[in-house]
């Protein structure tokens, strides 16, 4: 991996955003001497209000930390948000270490559990967490060391300014004295606590920590097989379940044989669940109906569940399928859009005077989130209180459902929040907690509830599948003057589903003179929510297809293209219509790392390379994060696909706060994408899944996974995330460069090898 | 019924049906939580272990069948010259992303690494194709076995 550094077209203002309001620090001696320092800080507003439809993040507004310094010199830093592998438990509290100025080596990391007075926002998820906390955990730190360095001119009787700190002491150089943050805790707490908005950072190029490669602070445990996950937790006294829910969505048990169920071996009970008993009922995120297994291991619950012979009222979806979908999408493709998302120009005539028109129809498929650690949860239910042990994404919201589904108060709940195989947006719902919770108070004994993996793949929230019809027109110079996408999506009682939706701002819109994006809805019964990089997953295979097609018609090189469309760098506003220099696209950022990864990939000499291996290039631009990135692909004679190299270059601001687990998030996310491009699909028939684990879901393997060349672009402009915007972009990349090595075009995915033979 | 096994170098017994897969005595008998459940068919390789030094699939592996095998988890590695040089490389290289497969992809690595010291590209993916990381943190832990290939296997340990 590589850094480095550019002087970005549009200048921005600096990231430091000021905290003059409802900011406290707050400085306490605690047992045994040590300093514990808590703060409060307002979110940044507008990462917060895009959040917040998103995630339901709560009402906490604020964003908190917590640190405590031991006499002793060991720093103990709250990591408040869930560990789903974005690698934050290491990342944030090197962010206050560094300020605090205190050595690594002393730093442990402490998983908090959910207390939103005590933390704040506590959720993973949008690739936020740097973007909200980068800025406001420097200041944390930076107070603290203030005020131990204020403890120490004071006991010198010195001033502060005569003194300096490193690795966890301060030092009088004048005098040669020196003082250990450990032995100046209980003065520090009663210095004046510093003005959050006004404290003085370090100079980056002072870093210490932030900026080195840090290694996980729980790979010990994770190598060792020390239980960390919300699968590993035992309580005393604990049963087993598992949920045999109805297999198409949205249906309700009419009977099952429970009588034999509770008869065999190991088995403590079994019940019918029905949705509708639950307050609020038909909650979509909640309970469904189903049969739970209890038994005195998980092995006795599951085996019984072979056993099971329920009958079931299959509602509605039941006349839903893939193939009905696809019917549908191509009639409803067929008249004018429902309504439309921005209309520029007149695209009409401007397709009858092009020089060129192209057309083509897209789909890809539904898609399921397959974290390897199957959905779980452990909850004891006892006098109307629940605990959780949960590998949750956003535990705030997963109390509130489970007391509005128990009819309990959410101060009755406590959530505990374990280390999580894996989220991919999947653990952003929180349906295992509603079930485990019910299941417990229906036992009367504490209850680790465990999913199989057809459970996961059967009844997830997916990605919803799409369709989109394109029509382009480029002019006689061979430029896009014109674009149409009617977009037919999905929906459930007159409202979008979830990530199903498209922007009004959408690439290339605000950059092609006539342009129209229409939008049709069908009625979908079947659950959706965000995955990895959500929305962006789907529509930057499509538009970054389709924009290759008119490079290709324009006889243009694909990426010499993409640079002319972006043209001169400017800011285009995102589309609230208020500007936000974290939302709003920068073509010059973009462009910047378009031509660098032409560069790295030796993009010029791609036409040295053998028949029927190839490079495509592809953009993309999510979660703040600007990523251009070229696969270079072999098709064999029998089509089958050997990714011999991903290029990956990202512009993510003015730091790589951890560049180890930086490069690590980059490589699995354009991995992770060209697994789902490759071999991923959920498909419907009669309302139902029909694959069910990783012989008809595959995941990308160690033989299929290319080597992968990441370089970050260091800009004047905020640090933000790095779990998502790597993924986007690979998936056309990959698509475009099978279109060079072979001249077939993939419009739909997962992208059928059948196709591509010789 | 009653079966004692060897896991980790202790004898172990546990009164379960003979059809119970490994992983299940492992994680809920002896409470040994490093073998991992991720797909009960063994696509996925999470619930790796060795039966006599060589890696298997727990889920698949009923406890009748065990016998008088020598089982190993992830958890007994520590005690293995290659199993502990891989485990130090892979903090070394910081390899995990969300860490759940990891456990699995050391053990079937400390199979491969050996009776194969010395593993081509095409080597490791032959051997390590079975393990799914769903993170995709494949890129290190073709690094970390190639690392762990030069390192003699004895002087490692896990701080």
């Amino acid at each position: 991996m590589t850094v480095k550094s550019v002087q970005s077209h549009a200048a921005r203002e600096s990231s430091a955003t000021p905290h003059s309001r409802r900011v406290f620090l707050k400085a306490t001696v605690v047992a045994g001497g040590g300093l514990l320092l808590q703060a409060a800080l307002p979110s940044l507003a507008r990462v917060a209000m895009a959040d917040a439809a998103a995630f339901s993040a709560g009402d906490a507004a604020s964003l908190n930390a917590y640190v405590r310094i031991a006499p002793d010199g060991i720093v103990t830093i709250m990591s408040k948000n869930p560990e789903i592998g974005q690698g934050i438990k290491t990342m944030l509290p090197m962010v206050i270490a560094e300020e605090l100025d205190v050595d690594w080596a002393n730093v442990r990391v402490e998983q908090a559990p959910l207390d939103a007075a005590k933390y704040g926002q506590q959720f993973a998820g949008g690739s936020r967490a740097t973007p909200l906390n980068y800025d406001p955990l420097r200041r944390v730190g930076a107070a603290g060391r203030q005020m131990l360095v204020a403890a120490a001119a004071q006991s010198w009787n010195v001033a502060p300014s005569e003194c300096s700190t490193e690795a966890g002491v301060v030092y009088h150089r004048e005098s040669g004295r020196s003082l250990a943050y450990g032995a100046l805790t209980a003065k520090a707490a009663s210095m004046p606590v510093p003005d959050l908005a006004t404290v003085t950072l370090k100079d980056p190029k002072r870093f210490q920590i932030i900026g080195r490669r840090i290694p996980g602070v729980d790979n010990a445990k994770v190598v060792t097989g020390q239980p960390l996950f919300g699968i590993d937790v035992t309580v005393p006294g604990m049963l087993y379940a598992v949920f045999h829910k109805c297999p198409v969505f949205g249906g309700t048990v009419l009977s099952a044989n429970i009588d034999a169920l509770t008869a065999l071996p190991g088995v403590r009970d079994a019940f019918i669940i029905k949705a509708s008993e639950a307050n609020p009922s038909a909650d979509p995120q909640g309970l469904s109906d189903g049969v739970a297994i209890v038994a005195n291991n998980w092995w006795a619950a599951n085996r019984a569940r072979e056993k099971l012979n329920a009958t079931w009222d299959e509602g509605p979806t039941a006349a839903q399928s893939s193939e009905s979908f696809a019917q549908g999408a191509a009639k409803l493709a067929r008249g004018e859009p429902a309504s439309y998302l921005r209309r520029d120009g007149d695209v009409a005539s401007s397709f009858k005077g092009a020089a060129h028109v192209v057309e083509a129809a897209y789909s890809y498929p539904f898609l399921a989130h397959i974290s390897l650690e199957p959905q779980n949860c452990t909850a004891h239910f006892q006098d109307d209180r629940v605990v959780f042990w949960a590998p949750t994404q956003l535990p705030g919201p997963g109390a509130k459902l489970v007391a509005a589904t128990l009819g309990i108060a959410e101060r009755d709940i406590t959530v505990n929040m374990t280390r999580t195989g894996g989220g991919f947006g999947r653990r952003l719902r929180n349906d295992f907690m509603a079930e485990a919770a019910w299941i417990s108070r229906a036992v009367g004994a504490p209850v680790k509830l465990v999913w199989t993996r057809e459970d996961d793949i059967r009844h997830d929230f997916y990605r919803p599948a799409g369709f989109h019809f394109l029509k382009g027109g480029l002019d006689n110079a061979g430029k896009l003057v014109a674009l149409r996408d009617h977009f037919v999506t999905f929906g459930h009682n007159g409202m979008l589903a979830d990530s199903a939706a498209m922007d009004a701002n959408e690439f290339p819109a605000q950059l092609v003179p006539h342009l129209e994006y229409g939008q049709s809805v069908m009625e979908l019964g079947v659950p959706t929510g965000p995955l990895r990089a959500p929305r962006s997953n789907a529509l930057g295979f499509v538009f970054q297809s389709f924009i290759d097609e008119l490079a290709h018609q324009a006889g243009a090189d694909p990426l010499n293209f993409r640079l002319t469309l972006l043209g001169e760098p400017r800011v285009l506003v995102n589309s609230t219509g208020k500007a936000d220099p974290l939302r709003d696209f920068d073509t010059g950022r973009m462009r910047n790392v378009l031509w660098r990864v032409g560069e790295i990939s030796g993009w010029s000499q791609r036409h040295t390379l053998p028949a029927r291996t190839a490079k495509g290039v592809a953009f993309y631009f999510s979660h703040f994060g600007y990523f251009a990135e070229v696969v270079q692909v072999t098709v064999k004679p029998a089509g089958d696909i050997k990714l011999d190299h991903v290029w990956v270059v990202g512009d993510v601001g003015s730091q790589i706060i951890n560049p180890s687990g930086a490069e690590n998030q980059v490589q699995g996310a354009a991995l992770d994408g060209l697994g789902s491009a490759l071999g991923q699909a959920v498909t419907i028939d009669r309302g139902r899944v029909v694959q069910s684990n990783f012989d008809s879901v595959k995941p990308l393997r160690m033989d299929q996974a290319p080597p992968v060349d990441v370089e970050f672009l260091i800009t004047d402009n905020p640090p933000t995330g790095l779990g998502e915007p790597a993924l986007p972009p690979v998936v056309p990349a990959l698509c475009n460069g099978i279109f060079a090595a072979t001249g077939r075009r993939i419009r739909n995915l997962p992208i059928d090898v059948d196709g591509l033979k010789a | 019924m009653a079966y004692t096994i060897e896991v980790n170098g202790a004898k172990r017994t546990v009164d379960v049906d003979g059809d119970t897969p490994l992983l299940w005595i492992l994680r809920d008998e002896l409470d040994l939580k490093g073998s991992k459940f991720g797909c009960g068919a063994g696509l996925c390789g999470a619930c790796t272990v060795h039966l006599d030094g060589k890696a298997v699939r727990s889920c698949l592996t009923p406890i009748s069948t065990v016998a008088s095998a020598v089982v190993a988890t992830i958890e007994g590695m520590a005690a293995n010259p290659v199993g502990r040089k891989l485990q130090a490389v892979w903090m070394e290289l910081d390899v995990p992303q969300c860490g759940y497969c990891q456990a699995g992809q050391i053990m079937t690595a400390t199979e491969l690494l050996t009776r194969n010291p010395n593993p081509s590209d095409a080597d490791i993916d032959a051997a390590m194709t079975g393990n799914v990381c769903r993170c995709c943190t494949y890129t290190r832990i073709r690094a970390a076995i190639k690392k762990a290939a030069l390192i003699p296997s004895t002087a490692t340990s896990i701080k």
